[in-house]
């Protein structure tokens, strides 16, 4: 069953003469409890797609087109009285620096506090403090840390903790904004491990975005592929890393060591990401590509399924080519 | 128990380490007072008794000699001994002998003025910052609507203009041609003074256009700083989670924008009220206030040395009180400086 169902999404930065098209025609499908992966360079939209999907962008960033099921709900043109009340309860978000994301003048329990009691309004203070300990105690936390402040915690424990307030709702999506960049590499393992372990106790799906697709095919149970705002490659963790199919995900795989098995040669990709407001025509990937071959720089490629996963590259062919 | 016990002490490490700086500040303010008319040329004290002859036209008494001396320098004796006796006179709130108002305490006059201060002023300086504020947060909350690309050029165009001059067209509009109120003074001096319905009545009446002014004037100046930091603060990510948690816009906007906005704009606040003893000289001089800031105007037009010292140190002193007040209420608003010290 699905929890979310984005069809054509496209979002649009309204600024100068023309309009910068940041996310272009996005689909994909979220199941219950189930962990998507979006990985992408910078500037491939994947943030513009988070602040979409939670409904949280701001001017001049605008969602032109496209639909965003929740539950057969679509967010997009709901009126903001009900949006707010799926948010946290439905649809929770930790963002990249939990630093920043915590107001710094409020006691990290009141921060809990103020949203459990926004959202149950028979919760007493007592019981919605009591309830914030227990959720940072969830996290490995100590209860009595619910009275600190933001900057009385460490970098690990501020993004631990961001992760349980996004849980407080019980929410069953839970969109994950590069969550363990601001932290090092013995704390990300932890809190990747916390993560799962969360969501096999309380089955929130989850959408995590990040740069980086060696935690991807650790942590995802499908991962979907950005490039110059639209989803290239989407498919399961798996196949996607032993049967990469467009160059780009070949490209990425191949640009880090691999996790188990013998080390490979590791090559990059040559050029930097497409500037946005300029896309080169076609395949926007066409200027980087190792395969590319007549026609590559005139027609954009459309998503064809093969076999476990879908991929848009001309190397694919199906009859319904873009110009 | 740990944690708590150290927050605690860090806490009143905090505090005992501002609360010596202001001492010392104090202390300073104090012994610059002493040295100042000490260092100026010629000897300060004898001209002070001269023009206090000359004005009553009788000789000066032993008693007001000895207190000229001590707080104006007496050129027999030494420093040190100097010193003492200014402090001694200090101590018992002795400011001198005003040589204006001959023989009235110095002291007498400044606590005569101080309540009119405080009220105009000090009310005036709380509601222009409580107005400039709310409506710098509304402003630069939705920086761009049309109620901030009215407001915002208004109130930096209101800024621009010169106080004395909004004062006296306020004047000379309302209290000359309409005559909607008095010319001058704080009250109505056939009134006998006291808390009675009619006195209070004229007191409203005589301090209304002044506290206008003021506030018009001075409100503006808060809105621009607020504005400009809430702007800066609703692109945070704090402001954005709340939104994501789907708090009501309201709590969003006060309790995690205008909570952090508001930080620097509090600083500039304490100081404000640190400056409100000073009076607002020029409302005062343009509306005949009987103030501190009146006060003031005559001591230097009349060259009433006494007047003027006794007046200084008040100041001085007001503004280093408000300045501890704003540290320590700092702490109280902004966990992190705690951390810092």
């Amino acid at each position: 069953m699905s929890v979310l169902t984005v069809e054509g999404l496209t979002v649009e930065y309204v600024t100068g003469d023309r309009p910068v098209r940041a996310c272009d025609d996005v689909s994909f499908e979220l199941r219950r409890g189930e962990i998507l992966g979006v990985a992408g360079e910078s500037g491939s939209g994947k943030s513009t797609l988070i602040t979409a999907l939670t409904r949280l962008q701001r001017p001049p960033a605008v969602t032109t087109a496209g639909r965003i099921e929740f539950h057969g709900t679509d967010l997009v043109g709901l009126a903001p009285d009900q949006l707010r009340k799926l948010r946290w309860t439905s649809l929770a978000i930790v963002l990249q620096s939990a630093m920043d994301a915590l107001n710094p003048v409020m006691r990290v329990g009141a921060q809990f506090v103020d949203v459990l009691r926004t959202h149950d309004k028979t919760l007493n203070s007592k019981a919605a403090w009591a309830r914030a300990a227990e959720l940072l105690g969830m996290v490995g936390i100590s209860a009595d840390r619910v009275r600190a402040y933001p900057h009385e915690l460490s970098g690990g424990m501020r993004q631990r903790a961001s992760i349980a307030l996004a849980l407080a709702c019980g929410p069953e999506l839970v969109v994950m904004d590069e969550p363990t960049t601001a932290v090092d590499v013995v704390m990300q393992r932890q809190i990747l491990a916390q993560v799962l372990r969360l969501r096999k106790e309380l089955g929130f799906a989850v959408v995590f975005v990040t740069h980086d697709l060696s935690l991807l095919l650790e942590l995802a149970d499908r991962i979907a592929i950005m490039y110059g705002g639209r989803i290239v490659e989407i498919g399961t963790a798996e196949s996607l890393y032993t049967k990469p199919r467009h160059p780009y995900t070949r490209g990425l795989r191949d640009s880090f060591p691999p996790l188990r098995s013998e080390l490979r040669t590791l090559t990059g990709i040559p050029g930097s990401p497409p500037d946005l407001r300029d896309p080169p025509p076609g395949c926007a990937f066409h200027p980087r590509c190792p395969d590319r071959f007549d026609g590559c720089d005139q027609q954009r490629p459309g998503l064809v399924t093969i076999e476990d996963h879908a991929v848009a590259c001309r190397l694919y062919p199906s009859g319904d080519d873009q110009s | 128990m740990l944690t708590v016990l150290t927050v605690l002490t860090v806490r009143w490490a905090f505090l005992a380490r501002r609360l010596g700086f202001y001492l010392a500040a104090a202390a300073a303010a104090i012994g610059l007072n002493f040295l100042l008319p000490r260092l100026m040329p010629g000897d300060p004290s004898s001209a002070i008794v001269e023009e206090l002859e000359r004005v009553s036209g009788q000789q000066v008494p032993a008693e007001t000699l000895l207190s000229i001396r001590a707080i104006f320098g007496n050129p027999h004796a030494n420093l040190a001994q100097q010193f003492a006796d200014y402090l001694r006179q200090l101590s018992h709130g002795d400011l001198g002998v005003s040589v204006v108002n001959f023989p009235v305490p110095v002291a007498d006059l400044v606590w005569q003025a101080l309540p009119w201060t405080l009220l105009l002023v000090g009310t005036t300086t709380v509601t222009a910052f409580a107005i400039g504020t709310l409506l710098g947060v509304v402003a630069g909350w939705k920086a761009g609507s049309r109620l901030d690309a009215i407001l915002t050029p208004f109130t930096t165009f209101l800024s621009s203009v010169p106080y004395f001059w909004v004062a006296l067209l306020a004047l000379w509009v309302f209290g000359f041609v309409l005559g909607w109120t008095p010319l001058s003074g704080g009250y109505d001096a056939d009134l006998p003074q006291g808390f009675s319905l009619a006195y209070a009545g004229s007191v409203l009446h005589h301090g209304v256009l002044p506290a206008a002014t003021i506030v018009f004037s001075a409100f503006g100046g808060w809105l621009l700083g607020m504005r400009n930091m809430t702007v800066t603060t609703v692109r945070e990510d704090y402001v954005l989670l709340a939104q994501a948690k789907g708090l009501s816009p309201r709590r969003v906007m006060f309790r995690y924008a205008a909570r952090n906005a508001m930080l620097p704009s509090f600083t500039g606040f304490a100081m404000a009220l640190g400056g409100v003893v000073g009076g607002a000289l020029l409302t005062e001089i343009v509306f005949s206030y009987p103030g501190i800031g009146y006060l003031l105007y005559e001591a230097l037009q009349k060259r009433d040395y006494p007047m003027m010292q006794g007046v200084f140190l008040l100041i001085t002193l007001a503004v280093l009180l408000a300045n501890l007040v704003a540290d320590l209420a700092y702490v109280l608003l902004d966990p992190r400086i705690r951390a810092r010290g």
